[in-house]
């Protein structure tokens, strides 16, 4: 290490104020603390909303205590209508997809660990850092309060597929202000993690220390700065598809509505729009975006095993290029998310090709975490054990989506449970899972304490088992015709499978029951947890080379040169089986880059 | 417009030795497990030059959206009006183009005023103020180009090409009071001694930028409306 002076290179002093420290706060680990606080929330509010969406399609008629009290008209007595379980089912997937996905394992664990793992004191962009994350609990604050004005949230799903969106308050209850909330939400959001983003990819080619060659960054930053160049492309698109769908609400233009549309006996004053245009943009986003949820957690989970495994991956480099292809490629197959949208079937070809096509970087990615697996003395913790359940969800989630990537196939299951089955497990609980991995993992350097490690093991098994139980059966209903989207299911070839949904909601109400120990395990070691050591892994990335947890400055206003590739274990060093990234020892190492 | 500028600024405007700042990694600066340090180059682009790039590509990608939108719905509907485009739109183009040119010569008089080989130099921000001057009556411009829409009775919802004429322009010029936002900032900073170059890069790469893309904006508009 050598001494620099930390005025001159750091942008902002330590805070010295409450608010400066804790609120409005320029310290990418308070940022990062913060997003991962919305995510938990976000994650709460969504799994209540799944509940009660379950209970309803298990026991239809059933009244849900207190539901009343969240909308009179959307649930009169506690049973909800139709369509309040479709505004339950929009608000689900869009705080899961946008506010948990997207915001715990990018914007949480990279704003708080991508700076220091490449060696920096901070962002470069500080003050933009603080803007991200408070746009972002705005454009949160400004989803959630849909549920409370006017006449509730949209209906529409997480999609929003025109015309409904722009047709206004004739299309449904919370097709009004509802969407427009909606829109302004979204195109917040966008606003955040845009910013985000010009931070993460600067930070990464520019602020790396000494000796941190591209090569060197551990997986994490990799992913993290891979994410950050597709949420760069995502979002900047899915912005003007909100502002256009806002404009065609309140400013009466006409971009996704086409002409002589009757909706509930109504015709619709306005013409010549493109329902299929809306679908181009938001899935020129959305597919990318199941890869922004899911590429972080590839990188953490890798980082876990590796350091669990005590020897790095077999390829460091295909591992990269992989990440890297998933990237190119999420942009490349947003069509098959459009099968069925009445788009022309050559197109359908041309998409379900790349489609294929993305799967080798997947197989890849997951062959070379098992095999790397094979001969290792795997040590057994939280972090690792949601490691493999992330590469189990991802598989088993992955494997379906082979079925669905051929047009002709994706006819029959696309409107079914199977669609619903496939993307919980591959983006849905394989991402939840690399965010539980990452919180057991860096707890420890977060808040400098550590976990309970007991259960932290328990909330594992009830979750792996849980999730199954919970979506390995809607495979079942997708081939069974069980359509998705419907708030109930009284058509007779439809009631035999109501017993299957009994047992779905059973799972759901006991695997999210399991979550609240690890909020328990999360509040109770946050205060009252054993003291952690620097680095209680025994890991190399340079994060564990710096106090637990950090100083304001991150390493103390020394700096580190790196010396070493990121995954040095099974070597012969003064302190163990490893060499960390910033240790000037001299060891025999096989294949390391100089 | 006076601007008070103390001395130049003492900061050299080359880079400080390596060892004083972060952001000099990459394969350069590779640094052999036997920590024997090779004769690197003391280069990485400064934070604010990566950023700007980052920034205008998310720039790019949002107008690229706005762009196949239009095409797209140009394409799927028979209710397009084509309407001829406000002659003041050329004039403001000059306008850009010539402020992207003062610019230009702000950038070498301050990079001379900075680099101290100059004393003489009374107000090197005056060629900033022109720019921003420029970059006003540009945004005044624009704002004169829709009330002569409105006159002739376009509005934003009366078609779909009026509807895209408003969202592109002013998109557009949104992100030039941006860049005029940066041009301030850049203003202050100077008057304080304490700007550094590559935040005047950054400023001028963003500014020609809006000039770019305004010539394309008008290309399009002017092909599809």
């Amino acid at each position: 290490m050598h001494d620099i002076s930390a005025q001159a290179v750091h942008h902002h002093g330590p805070p010295t104020s409450f608010i400066r420290k804790h609120v409005f706060s320029l310290d990418h680990k308070v940022i990062g603390k913060q997003y991962y606080a919305l995510a938990l929330l976000a994650a709460f509010i969504g799994m209540a909303l799944s509940w009660m969406m379950r209970i309803h399609l298990a026991w239809t008629n059933a009244p849900i205590p207190g539901l009343q009290l969240l909308s009179k008209s959307g649930a009169p007595g506690g049973v909800m209508t139709p369509e309040y379980y479709l505004q339950l089912m929009t608000m689900h997937g869009t705080i899961m997809v946008f506010f948990v996905l997207t915001t715990a394992p990018f914007a949480a664990f990279g704003n708080f660990f991508l700076p220091i793992q490449v060696g920096a004191e901070d962002m470069p962009f500080p003050h933009f850092n603080m803007m991200s994350f408070w746009v972002t609990f705005a454009a949160f604050v400004v989803l959630v309060s849909s549920f409370f004005i006017g006449d509730g949230p949209t209906l529409g799903g997480w999609t929003q597929y025109a015309p409904l969106n722009a047709v206004g308050a004739v299309a449904g209850p919370g097709q009004g202000l509802g969407v427009v909330l909606w829109m302004a939400s979204i195109a917040l959001f966008c606003v955040g993690q845009l910013l985000g983003s010009l931070n993460f990819i600067s930070t990464t080619l520019d602020l790396r220390v000494k000796g941190m060659s591209l090569m060197r960054l551990p997986l994490t930053a990799w992913a993290w700065f891979i994410t950050s160049c597709m949420g760069l492309t995502a979002f900047a698109v899915l912005m003007p598809a909100c502002i256009l769908a806002i404009l065609d609400h309140v400013a009466g233009t006409s971009f996704f509505v086409a002409s002589n549309l009757v909706i509930n006996d109504q015709l619709i004053p306005k013409s010549g729009g493109s329902t299929l245009l809306w679908q181009h943009l938001f899935w020129f986003f959305g597919h990318p975006e199941v890869y922004i949820a899911i590429v972080p957690g590839i990188g953490i989970v890798s980082h876990i095993l590796i350091t669990n495994m005590r020897k790095p991956m077999l390829s460091h480099r295909t591992l990269i290029y992989s990440m890297g292809a998933l990237a190119v490629l999420s942009y490349m197959v947003y069509g098959h998310h459009m099968f069925v949208s009445g788009m022309n079937p050559y197109s359908s070809l041309a998409f379900s090709f790349p489609t294929l096509v993305i799967t080798i970087p997947s197989t890849i990615i997951v062959l070379i975490a098992t095999f790397s697996l094979y001969g290792s003395r795997l040590r057994i913790n939280s972090a690792s054990l949601f490691s493999l359940g992330f590469i189990s969800m991802f598989v088993s989630g992955g494997v379906s989506g082979f079925f669905l990537a051929q047009p002709s196939i994706d006819i029959m299951l696309h409107a079914t449970y199977f669609v619903v089955g496939h993307f919980h497990l591959v983006m849905g609980v394989a991402a939840m899972f690399g965010i539980f991995a990452g919180t057991y993992f860096w707890f420890p350097k977060m808040t400098g304490r550590m976990m309970n490690e007991t259960l932290g093991k328990i909330h594992f098994w009830l979750s792996f088992v849980g999730a199954y139980c919970i979506f390995m059966p809607f495979h079942y209903l997708g081939m069974a015709g069980n359509v998705r989207r419907y708030s109930s299911f009284p058509d007779d070839f439809l009631q035999p499978l109501i017993p299957v949904h009994r047992f779905i909601t059973v799972a759901a109400l006991l695997t999210g029951a399991a979550q609240l120990i690890f909020l328990y395990n999360l509040i109770h070691s946050r205060f009252w947890g054993k003291p952690a050591p620097d680095n209680p892994w025994e890991a190399t990335s340079l994060e564990w080379s710096t106090a637990t947890p950090p100083p304001w400055d991150n390493f103390g206003g020394k700096l580190p040169v790196v010396y070493h590739d990121p995954y040095q274990y099974g070597v012969q060093s003064s302190v163990g089986d490893y060499v960390m990234q910033a240790s000037p020892e001299q060891v025999k190492t096989e294949h390391e880059e100089k | 417009m006076a601007t008070t500028i103390h001395e130049p600024p003492k900061i050299d405007p080359h880079r400080l030795p390596d060892q004083m700042r972060s952001g000099n990694g990459g394969w350069r600066n590779l640094v052999p497990a036997d920590g024997d340090l090779r004769v690197t180059q003391e280069y990485s682009p400064p934070p604010s030059s990566t950023g700007i790039w980052v920034a205008l590509f998310a720039i790019t990608m949002m107008f690229a959206a706005f762009s196949s939108a239009l095409i797209v719905r140009k394409g799927s509907s028979l209710d397009w009006q084509t309407f001829s485009l406000p002659s003041i739109l050329y004039f403001n183009t000059l306008i850009l183009l010539a402020s992207g040119v003062t610019l230009e010569v702000a950038r070498r008089r301050v990079a001379t005023f900075m680099g101290g080989m100059k004393t003489g130099i009374a107000s090197p921000a005056r060629w900033l103020y022109i720019t921003l001057f420029l970059g006003l009556l540009f945004v005044a411009g624009q704002c004169a180009a829709w009330s002569q829409l409105r006159a002739e009775g376009l509005y934003l919802a009366t078609n779909p090409s009026s509807s895209f004429f408003y969202v592109l322009t002013v998109t557009h010029a949104l992100h030039v009071l941006g860049g005029l936002g940066g041009l301030i900032y850049v203003i202050r900073k100077l008057s304080k001694s304490a700007l550094r170059r590559n935040q005047l890069v950054a400023t001028a790469r963003y500014w020609h930028f809006m000039g770019i893309l305004w010539l394309y904006l008008l290309l399009l508009l002017w092909m599809k409306l």
